[in-house]
């Protein structure tokens, strides 16, 4: 017996709202839809995440892989960084 | 001081565009301003018909940009009011038969006679959009709360933030045929919803009226019957585009705690 859903839909006979299965869907679509379609984005967000991880860290450019995926109703950037030396910071 | 070129797209169909640029052209021209409407949607005739102007067709846009006749003998006068006008599109033609700089060109000389130019925009993301935006200055974006429709006016957002040939700064949006029963019921997106991820400035917010499918079939713009809701809505849009300060009503919903105790009663 699953009390949990009894008991919702017995509350005034609502179910779960079905608007909000939509808003979470259309934000997911919606970020890789103008990942797409925006002309360099993924390139020039590269290029800044290495300008300001090489501050730091001495990275293998060439062998740096970014990309943005779904994963369990969520989009993430999944950077993945060969680090080869971290650089001594003054200060 | 220059006419207003304002185009009303929204990527997906079916959306409410032609009804749109119908309600507010014939608004605006209730409020004494000179208006044209164009007809931008080139082989998928449709503005003549919800305005009831079907039979005075004799040329067309096409014929406009082509040299055909004049731009004065294709615009029809709507004898309703006193200076609205119709350019409608050609039924036979396609879209590629008209250039951007062609719409330009035409709304750049209609910019010095009219107060206001709107374009109805062709559903798509193809030539027959970059030439409704062409000669645009200003942009209405209309869509319904459903996914597919803001999806792609998500995508037009874009375009238009995109596209360096065009003068049109942020645009403007219209929440069309808003359901606020199923709102309540969580079945539907609200202008909060929307807002939250179109991110744009509201123009208005007009709910789901039977009353537009009874004005198209007469031809006769739901603006102007004084107590409908959607008639209502427009003629705040309206007066939003001219500027003024129209608060946005809350929507029969929001009824409270009484108002909601009620209905239950009454729907015994």
């Amino acid at each position: 017996m699953d009390f949990k859903r009894m008991v919702t839909r017995s509350r005034l006979g609502e179910n779960t709202p079905s608007k909000n299965q939509a808003v979470d869907r259309l934000r997911l679509v919606l970020v890789h839809d103008r990942a797409k379609v925006t002309p360099g984005l993924m390139e020039k967000l590269k290029e800044e995440i290495i300008k300001a991880i090489t501050r730091y860290v001495e990275i293998d450019e060439g062998q740096m892989e970014m990309e943005l995926t779904s994963c369990e109703n969520r989009a993430e950037l999944v950077a993945s960084i060969p680090v080869n030396r971290i650089r001594r910071v003054s200060g | 001081m220059s006419g207003r070129v304002i185009v009303v797209t929204s990527g997906k169909g079916g959306v409410g565009k032609t009804t749109a640029v119908a309600n507010i052209g014939t608004g605006l021209a209730l409020n004494h301003h000179k208006v044209v409407m164009i007809d931008a949607d080139i082989g998928l005739r449709n503005l003549d018909v919800v305005m009831g102007l079907e039979n005075r067709i004799v040329y067309d846009l096409v014929d406009v940009v082509e040299g055909e006749c004049t731009l004065r003998k294709a615009l029809i006068k709507d004898k309703r009011f006193e200076n609205l006008f119709l350019l409608p599109a050609a039924q036979r033609r396609n879209k590629d038969e008209v250039s951007p700089e062609q719409m330009k060109a035409l709304c750049d000389e209609l910019r010095k006679e009219f107060d206001y130019i709107l374009v109805d925009c062709p559903a798509g993301i193809e030539q027959g959009f970059k030439n409704a935006i062409a000669g645009a200055t200003e942009a209405i974006i209309v869509t319904t709360p459903e996914i597919s429709a803001i999806r792609d006016a998500d995508r037009i957002i874009g375009l238009l933030q995109a596209n360096e040939l065009t003068e049109i700064p942020e645009p403007l949006l219209i929440l069309n045929r808003i359901r606020p029963e199923m709102v309540r019921k969580g079945d539907m997106m609200d202008i909060n919803d929307v807002n939250d991820i179109l991110a744009i400035k509201l123009l208005g917010v007009v709910p789901d009226d039977e009353v537009i499918i009874v004005s198209t079939n007469k031809g006769e713009p739901a603006v102007l019957s004084r107590n409908t809701k959607a008639g209502m809505a427009f003629r705040h849009i309206v007066q939003r585009i001219q500027g003024e300060a129209v608060p946005f009503m809350p929507m029969d919903f929001d009824l409270g705690i009484f108002g909601r105790l009620r209905k239950m009663f009454i729907n015994k």
